[in-house]
């Protein structure tokens, strides 16, 4: 893991200054973290336009809004589990920032009168988490704060299957008839909060909000961090602001080691884009192919890799992780991943694509959590973006076959 | 306006295809025989004249899987 330099014009934040993760760099650096109530945590929340980093992008302040209603003493867990493959940001924020993650935890936990905060990360993660914790003590942490190990499973990051893991119960999603901000911890009103946003959080209340919107675009203020890889010189973890040139981010990832056939962005459940350098890598700019930038993965597809057979792969190792509770994910991935495979395979048979569409159609919207939703998202961007490589495998043709990378 | 909606537990529901039996106007089966939704919605609305045959797919349903929730 590496991170690399941010693309010119773009100051670093969250990677600011050494990344020893020592506590005392961290207090040269950033100071003391200040005290906010309820009321400035949900204005200085609600003035920056800080989302939620972990893939949703979903306004922070909303979510903080939404338990403070519920009226009874809440819970709040830093979430950084990360079951995506193609993501190591909140690992590398851990192991280079834990302080502003734990800062970030604690800011809201006091704000929204919080008496237990939990921090749920990777095995690795973890013992980073513990050193920082134990290094800081009740005058930076009054709150107390429990560590919980994720398990390496893509659901295990879902915001019910954090709610289950941290209450000492299996890592899976569960049934959202109740929303996890009235009743989630011990049926405690719960803030689940990525990792990188709290970390954000942090620096937000330090600078002020006026500060955080300086980056961004004025819609989507702020920056991200991005985990980019594949066809990439020096594949690793950098900070842009939003409504960065997609070149820019690849560039700072050493540039790519040949031409680039596309771009998959926001992950398994992301979508796919054409590797055009001056695509802007925000939700308005990506929202044509139906990609948003998630949780800030940027894999690089080089030129001589079939885009079908690389989402043909992707379908089948998020078949593989479902979780294995809900009958349409249990059927419906499977079934999605050998029909693609069949295209990816060039095994045409008349009604193929359409039954891709008729498949994924089907298992939208119904299972606990949005596995199938997501990974529905990222077949959908394929046929778009690959519409040409459908059309030549109907035909038998492979238009990456033969192609030198 | 809150309606009644159908709200399917995905994690209880195995298939048995009783609620689509009893309420064939809302659900049919899937390839697999679990529930769908006739109008796409995720959780579909109940309309007045159903309300007692909504009921009695949930009562019935043999996982307790289905429900009636206001949204």
């Amino acid at each position: 893991m590496t991170t690399v330099e941010a693309p010119v014009g773009v100051g670093r934040r969250l990677l600011a200054g050494p990344t020893t993760g020592r506590l005392d760099t961290h207090l040269g650096l950033h100071g003391r973290p200040p005290t906010l109530d309820a009321h400035q945590l949900v204005e200085a929340l609600r003035a920056a336009g800080l989302t939620g980093r972990g893939g949703a992008g979903f306004p922070t302040y909303r979510k903080v809004e939404a338990v403070l209603r519920a009226g009874r003493t809440p819970v709040v867990v830093a979430n950084g589990a990360e079951g995506e493959p193609a993501s190591s940001k909140d690992r590398a924020l851990l192991a280079y920032q834990p302080h502003l993650v734990l800062d970030g935890l604690q800011l809201a936990a006091r704000a929204i009168g919080a008496r237990t905060a939990h921090i749920y990360v990777g095995a690795q993660a973890a013992e980073d988490i513990e050193a920082a914790l134990s290094a800081r003590g009740v005058g930076l942490d009054p709150v107390p704060v429990t560590v919980t190990v994720a398990p390496e499973a893509f659901v295990a990051g879902e915001a019910s299957a954090v709610v289950a893991a941290v209450s000492g119960r299996p890592a899976l999603p569960t049934d959202k008839r109740m929303r996890i901000a009235e009743s989630g911890v011990g049926g405690a009103p719960t803030l689940v909060q990525n990792v990188e946003t709290l970390a954000h959080l942090a620096l937000i209340a330090r600078h002020g909000p006026g500060w955080f919107r300086s980056a961004g675009t004025a819609d989507e203020p702020g920056t991200f961090l991005a985990t980019v890889s594949g066809a990439v010189h020096a594949p690793g973890v950098v900070e842009a602001g939003y409504g960065v040139r997609l070149g820019d981010l690849i560039d700072a990832a050493g540039g790519p080691t040949t031409q680039l056939r596309a771009v998959l962005i926001g992950g398994y459940h992301g979508g796919w884009v054409p590797a055009r350098p001056g695509l802007e890598v925000s939700r308005e700019g990506l929202a044509p192919f139906g990609a948003s930038p998630g949780a800030g993965i940027v894999f690089a597809l080089p030129v001589g890799s079939c885009g079908l057979a690389e989402t043909a792969r992707i379908a089948g190792y998020l078949a593989g992780q479902s979780a294995g509770q809900c009958g349409p994910c249990v059927n419906g991935l499977p079934r999605l991943a050998t029909t693609l495979g069949d295209l990816a395979q060039r095994r045409a048979r008349p009604g193929l694509t359409a039954e891709v569409e008729r498949l994924a159609a089907l298992v939208s919207g119904r299972g606990a959590c949005r596995h199938p939703d997501g990974t529905v998202r990222m077949i959908r961007s394929a046929m778009q973006t690959f519409e040409a490589d459908v059309t030549a495998h109907l035909a038998g043709q492979c238009l990456e076959a033969g192609v030198r990378a | 306006m809150t309606v009644n909606r159908l709200h399917v537990d995905w994690t209880a529901c195995d298939g048995r295809g009783l609620c689509a039996e009893l309420l064939p106007e809302l659900l049919v089966e899937d390839d697999w025989g679990y529930p769908v939704s006739r109008t796409g919605e995720t959780e579909p609305a109940v309309p007045r004249q159903l309300q007692s045959a909504a009921r009695q797919a949930v009562d019935r349903c043999p996982a307790l899987a289905l429900r009636l929730v206001q949204r």
